[in-house]
């Protein structure tokens, strides 16, 4: 047995899910896609008391557009996100990036909000939900809470969730239909972890950028925001000089680890690069939407 | 902790077993030592290789990283279900009409990736063919061989009446 022994439940609600964690001490699991989980199981790294499986609870699994906030149930697979018209219409950047998520096999069963529990820096759903101001919609036998994106990454692999809480949703802010979007990712192989990856979002107004959101993965201990970038282009018109200062300040800003995969320079430069085209791509969807 | 056997029933390739597993015991190594299905290979065991590809209720998973209880009362297909050596399934088929194997390691795993790709999602050229291929890994590096074999078998179901 690769496992270490552990008790397993079937919940049958959400109720039920979050009184077996409440019983077990601070050492139960929450499995849903099993994607990222398992592994982890099998090599010994997580050794649950008990792991609750949420699979079968009903209604986990939709897709809600709820006034400006799209609302992905703790059940929606990579498959379903990625394909998911509503999606599409209200968060396209979000279509545009599940384009990269992992293998088709690990997409029937991985799901978004458990990609962004496992909180990996390196993967796109909890970008996309540090990009998109998302919420994370948490139930425990003490009640229900409702986490802000900007209090759920503590680092690494790391989040604020409490051991007894089991996450039902993530909700993300839509984006007005004349935002323009650009994502650029770079992987070894199609499908696998970004060495890095920016995502930007913008409008245009009177030519001028508004609401410009950059955020990037792969470069540091979780997904962020660069604000410092941002404020480079933000109410100003674009222009090739201005988006090389941005670019400039987004590497200036971030600070990637070396890994067998990529030095910390080259991570840096190819965060500039992936940036650049991403804030084109962006610019160019924004013009679009406001031709005449 | 005392560790607790459950009885489970589930069924493979259209047969109901029932079976009695430890909570941790990993489908693949349940359908490979319970029920002595071996056609599901075990490669990197952690979600990587896609050797022991199978599917769950029609659709493609890895079965190192699904628990036997999870399967249970679930519908599993397995390579065993494909063909016989007598009279192989259509994607078997095709692999031996386009040498689409080489060690054959690899080979249920892709061929169970491939019968979810047929049955569920319309692929067109060899760049979606390879990017829907991308989570299987063949080591003897045979990939063109069995982008070829599923070309084949697009064509073929395209053009089926």
């Amino acid at each position: 047995m690769k496992p270490a022994a552990f008790d397993y439940v079937r919940a049958e609600s959400v109720a039920h899910a979050a009184e077996v964690l409440a019983g077990a001490g601070g050492d139960g699991k929450v499995i849903a896609g099993g994607q990222s989980l398992m592994p982890m199981v099998n090599f010994r790294l997580v050794k649950p008391s008990v792991l609750v499986d949420i699979n079968a609870i009903a209604g986990l699994d939709r897709v809600e557009l709820d006034g400006s906030r799209l609302r992905i149930g703790a059940l929606v697979r990579h498959f379903t996100t990625a394909r998911d018209s509503v999606i599409a219409r209200h968060a396209p950047i979000v279509t545009e990036a599940m384009k990269h998520v992992a293998h088709l096999t690990v997409r029937n069963r991985g799901t978004f909000c458990g990609s962004v529990c496992h909180a990996d820096p390196a993967a796109e759903m909890p970008m996309m939900t540090v990009l998109l101001d998302g919420q994370i919609h948490a139930v425990s036998a003490r009640g229900p809470r409702i986490v802000p994106i900007s209090e759920f990454f503590a680092g690494s692999l790391v989040t604020s969730l409490e051991p007894d809480e089991v996450v039902t949703a993530i909700d993300l802010a839509t984006t007005p239909r004349d935002t323009g979007y650009g994502f650029h990712e770079f992987a070894r192989r199609h499908g696998d972890y970004a060495l890095a990856a920016v995502a930007v979002l913008m409008r245009l107004e009177d030519g001028k950028a508004r609401d410009i959101r950059i955020a990037v993965m792969g470069v540091g201990e979780m997904p962020s925001r660069v604000p410092t970038a941002e404020e480079v282009i933000e109410g100003n018109e674009l222009s090739e000089p201005m988006i090389m200062r941005a670019v400039e300040s987004l590497r200036a800003a971030i600070s990637p680890n070396s890994d067998l995969n990529a030095s910390a320079d080259y991570r840096r430069h190819l965060a500039g690069a992936l940036a650049g085209r991403a804030i084109r791509d962006a610019w160019s969807r924004a013009r679009e939407a406001v031709l005449p | 902790m005392t560790i607790v056997k459950r009885e489970i029933s589930i069924t493979v390739n259209g047969l109901l077993h029932a079976v009695s597993v430890e909570a941790r015991m990993l489908l693949s190594d349940m359908l490979r030592h319970e029920l002595g299905l071996t056609g599901t290979h075990v490669g990197c065991e952690h979600g990587v290789c896609g050797a022991c590809t199978i599917l769950l209720n029609g659709r493609s998973a890895r079965s190192c990283l699904t628990l036997a209880v999870q399967a249970d009362g679930a519908e599993i297909e397995t390579v065993e279900g494909q063909g016989t050596a007598e009279a192989l399934g259509r994607v078997q088929q095709a692999f031996r009409d386009h040498h689409g194997l080489q060690c054959g390691f690899c080979t249920p795993g892709f061929v169970m990736t491939i019968t979810d790709i047929l049955r569920n999602h319309e692929l067109s050229g060899d760049d979606e063919i390879r990017e829907a291929l991308s989570g299987n890994i063949c080591r003897c590096t045979g990939y063109e061989h069995i982008v070829d074999a599923v070309r084949a078998l697009i064509r073929e179901k395209d053009t089926r009446p």
